[in-house]
């Protein structure tokens, strides 16, 4: 069989293990929270007869293990539980809330990803000299300031001073695509301010890396100029790298947009996780935790299937 | 009179160097050098490493490695100033009028990228071909330069052939814009003995045939006399002697280079066997995880205070058995006896008695060394560890060491980035010399070194073995040295002992077929002697 096959394969399985150990870890994790679903539900009228009447009710008088088994049988069949809450289904709203976080996640990516790259490669046809300088102060003050404060500055500015933009991102499903990307444009701006100098940053070293080989000296005394020698001899050596930075920040922009959604009350993943663990949902937060290690898994697995199709060794072995 | 292609008046380079604990500072490391290349003939630049050889060959290209600046002169290509030029007119002259092979085909093609495609760029891009017509040129190139598969080998990835083919494959991206002047820079020194004649002979059949003229860089003066019409000898920066090939190998005027024409001056008595100090019986062995043997039942004696060389090319398995003899690779099968005790076949469980009679000296002395610690420490470390010397007795034992290397006082202190490559060798000589060994095994030790440096490392070699009686094992591709300082010597091929016995028994006909390749690949230094050769071998080269 092609080595690439086998490496493919055993990557996808590792990263189903990685997924069950990530289950354990989240469930385990709740369960050593003080207090349970059927405290928070009772909150003041728990009395040590209802607890035990409600846990009877809700099954948590089981051991651990069965009900982890059982909650895990439920994920994999599709079935993510009830919210203790309002009793509906938790698949229904997450698919509704994932929906609109992975839309705000990909116009962020869309732009951010070839933006980064871009300035990365601009980066390093000018090292060292004022492009270079200026593309990495500006890229490095926007990841340091906290993201609830370059939101709040770009709504103080687009949305309170110029009315560019709306500031709060209300999303419904009937609205044109145009109308929607209006209302998303502020959210979309900071995570693609906070993602972007990651990535520019690795694309920068990962190319400079490249820079000082053998064969970008040959391409140079071919007469090719030095943007081409980037692009053509460079940046094609420097994929695996970069790939693997670009999927650590899309794996942000799914998980990590929680204070985003918030300060926007935009109505993804994040405000629903926010809201569950306000009200100690647990199944609701044991759910969005899972979900989220799956998206960290799979685009970590998408990295490094990348970085294995990248490499001519394995592609085209001897 | 014609003006010739290339003319390189006054030349002068500068660096900046970086020296530990000074300030940055420049330093001119090419010295106002003067030379011309008529069209269509060679000039073989000669000299040891930092003699600015490649440095000047750049040049040409308008090309500074690193922090190189071509500081002052002229070089004109075509009747024109290329330091004069803007780096728009520069592009254009490099990869079409000029081109370069670089010493490491390997490192200098593009792993990512198809063979064709790099052969064929500069061609494409420089507006001389159009992309079928290149591809058409590339193949013929190819044919020409010896390559199998002519038709299709472009399409293979650079990982997917072998060293000499990528070398040629360079030669052939060289080429293929139909340059006035190629530049080849040490193209066959990375590669082995018996491949290297058959590169040198591709490139220059194609030189012949393409009418293109050429700088030809390398150290060793036998093969440019092999391929050049004219000669420079360069020295730290400077001219040091320009001729006609023919005059610069049989009347040389200047003391330098006839020293680097001279034959080893190392003169040698072979010694007869004696009772072995080490005995390897049928030896086989294969590294983890693979499914065949790199040793198949090798088995060699070397006598106390004797040598034993063992050549062959890369993959013979030479270092392998240096690995098994050392433990650090476990055999399958066989047994090594050392100093009358069986050997345990892995290196944690031998005892510290073994450990410290059989040392090693590595090709790479910088690598071999921490740079972090002086040269009192590196050779003091083992003085510690197997004798327990402290204080003013290890200073005292380390002098006498260093006394012994030939270098002298004032060393203790220095780092290895302070001594020069054959410094650093012999620092490894001496760390272990320090353990008092019976057998050392010296993996190519002087490969790395220039001639004459290495020169003097094996005549140090040979002083100490007289003085403490230790064993050499002798790993080399070399035969030039094999020839100088072996008692016997072990001709590996493919995992096996291909010949073995006395230095006079294995050096005297009639030979094997691989031993007679192996011999007559070694570049003499006379005219015409890669025709002769080439006419009269019987087997081509596994590396080939």
């Amino acid at each position: 069989m092609h080595p690439v096959i086998i490496l493919v394969a055993q990557r996808l399985g590792l990263g189903l293990i990685l997924l069950f150990a990530a289950s354990a870890l989240i469930f385990g994790l709740t369960e050593v929270l003080p207090g349970d679903a059927a405290q928070a539900i009772l909150g003041q009228a728990a009395t040590a007869e209802n607890l035990a009447n409600l846990r009877a009710e809700m099954g948590l008088d089981q051991p651990a293990i069965s009900r982890y088994f059982q909650w895990l049988g439920g994920i994999v069949t599709g079935d993510l539980g009830n919210a203790l809450t309002n009793k509906l289904p938790i698949a229904d709203q997450v698919s509704r809330r994932m929906s609109a976080t992975l839309f705000l996640a990909f116009w962020a990516a869309i732009i951010s990803v070839p933006l980064a790259i871009l300035l990365g490669l601009i980066a390093v046809r000018y090292q060292n000299r004022w492009p270079d300088k200026l593309i990495s102060g500006v890229t490095l003050a926007s990841i340091s300031l906290p993201e609830f404060m370059i939101a709040y500055i770009l709504v103080f500015f687009f949305a309170v001073k110029l009315f560019w933009a709306p500031s709060f991102a209300s999303v419904s499903p009937g609205m044109p695509l145009l109308e929607q990307l209006h209302a998303i444009s502020l959210p979309v701006a900071v995570l693609t301010l906070v993602v972007l100098a990651h990535m520019m940053r690795m694309t920068r070293a990962a190319i400079l890396n490249v820079m000082q080989s053998a064969y970008i000296e040959t391409a140079e005394l071919k007469g090719l100029t030095t943007f081409t020698v980037i692009r053509k001899h460079a940046f094609p050596n420097a994929i695996a790298p970069i790939v693997n930075v670009v999927m650590i920040n899309l794996a942000y922009l799914v998980v990590g947009v929680v204070v985003v959604e918030v300060v926007f009350a935009y109505p993804g993943m994040g405000q629903y996780l926010v809201d569950a663990v306000v009200k100690r949902d647990v199944p609701v937060v044991l759910a969005c935790g899972v979900i989220f290690a799956a998206v960290y898994i799979i685009l970590n697995i998408v990295a490094d299937v990348v970085s294995i199709l990248a490499n001519p060794r394995l592609r085209h072995p001897k | 009179m014609t003006t010739p292609l290339l003319q390189v008046r006054g030349l002068k380079i500068g660096a900046t160097v970086y020296p530990p604990g000074e300030k940055p500072h420049d330093i001119e490391i090419v010295h106002g050098v003067d030379f011309d290349v008529e069209a269509g003939k060679v000039l073989g630049l000669i000299g040891e490493s930092g003699a600015g050889k490649s440095t000047i060959g750049l040049a040409s290209m308008a090309y500074g490695r690193g922090g190189v600046e071509l500081t002052g002169g002229e070089v004109m290509v075509n009747g024109r100033d290329v330091l004069q030029s803007n780096l728009r007119d520069i592009r254009k002259l490099r990869g079409a009028e000029v081109t370069y092979v670089s010493q490491s085909a390997a490192a200098s093609f593009n792993p990512a990228k198809r063979i064709m495609e790099q052969v064929i760029e500069a061609a494409v891009l420089q507006g001389k071909f159009s992309k079928s017509d290149a591809e058409d040129r590339a193949r013929a190139l190819f044919d020409k330069l010896g390559l199998p598969d002519p038709d299709h080998i472009g399409n293979r990835y650079p990982h997917q052939v072998s060293g000499g083919q990528l070398q040629r494959c360079m030669t052939a991206l060289a080429l293929c814009p139909e340059p006035d002047l190629v530049v080849f820079d040490e193209p066959t020194t990375a590669l082995d003995v018996t491949t290297q004649i058959d590169v040198l002979k591709a490139i220059k059949d194609a030189i012949r045939d393409t009418g293109v003229a050429a700088l030809y860089i390398t150290h060793d003066l036998a093969v440019v006399a092999q391929v050049a019409d004219h000669i420079m000898v360069l020295r730290q920066g400077e001219m040091v002697e320009y001729g006609t090939t023919d005059q610069i190998i049989n009347a040389p005027q200047e003391e330098y280079t006839q020293a680097l024409v001279s034959v080893r001056s190392i003169t040698h008595e072979e010694k007869q066997p004696t009772e072995p100090v080490l005995r390897v019986e049928n030896i086989t062995a294969r590294y983890a995880g693979t499914k065949f043997d790199v040793l198949h039942n090798v088995s060699v004696d070397l006598s106390p205070g004797q040598t034993l060389a063992v050549v062959g090319e890369s993959g013979s398995g030479k270092s392998t058995l240096a690995r098994v003899i050392t433990g650090l690779l476990p055999p399958r099968d066989g047994a090594i006896t050392f100093a009358g005790r069986t050997l345990s076949p892995d290196q944690p469980s031998r005892s510290l008695e073994d450990l410290r009679e059989l040392q090693m000296i590595y090709q790479m002395a910088d690598t071999a060394m921490n740079p972090r610690q002086t040269v009192g420490t590196i050779i003091g470390r083992p003085l510690e560890f197997y004798f327990g010397l402290k204080g003013k007795e290890k200073q005292q034992r380390i002098q006498e060491l260093l006394d012994e290397i030939e270098l002298g006082e004032g060393f203790q202190d220095r780092y290895p980035a302070e001594l020069s490559g054959g410094q650093k060798q012999r620092v490894c000589i001496a760390r272990a010399l320090a353990a008092k060994p019976k057998l050392i095994i010296c993996d190519e030790v002087t490969s790395a070194l220039d001639p004459l440096v290495a020169d003097g490392i094996l005549k140090l070699l040979l002083n100490l073995q007289r003085v403490e009686d230790v064993a050499y094992l002798f790993i080399t591709h070399d035969l030039a040295t094999v020839r100088a300082i072996a008692d016997s010597i072990a001709v590996m091929y493919q995992g096996r002992v291909q010949r073995y016995g006395t230095k006079s028994e294995v050096l005297t006909p009639p030979f094997d077929d691989y031993t007679d390749l192996l011999l007559s690949s070694v570049p003499e230094m006379k005219l015409g002697w890669l025709e002769e050769v080439i006419a009269h071998r019987k087997m081509e080269s596994a590396g080939n």
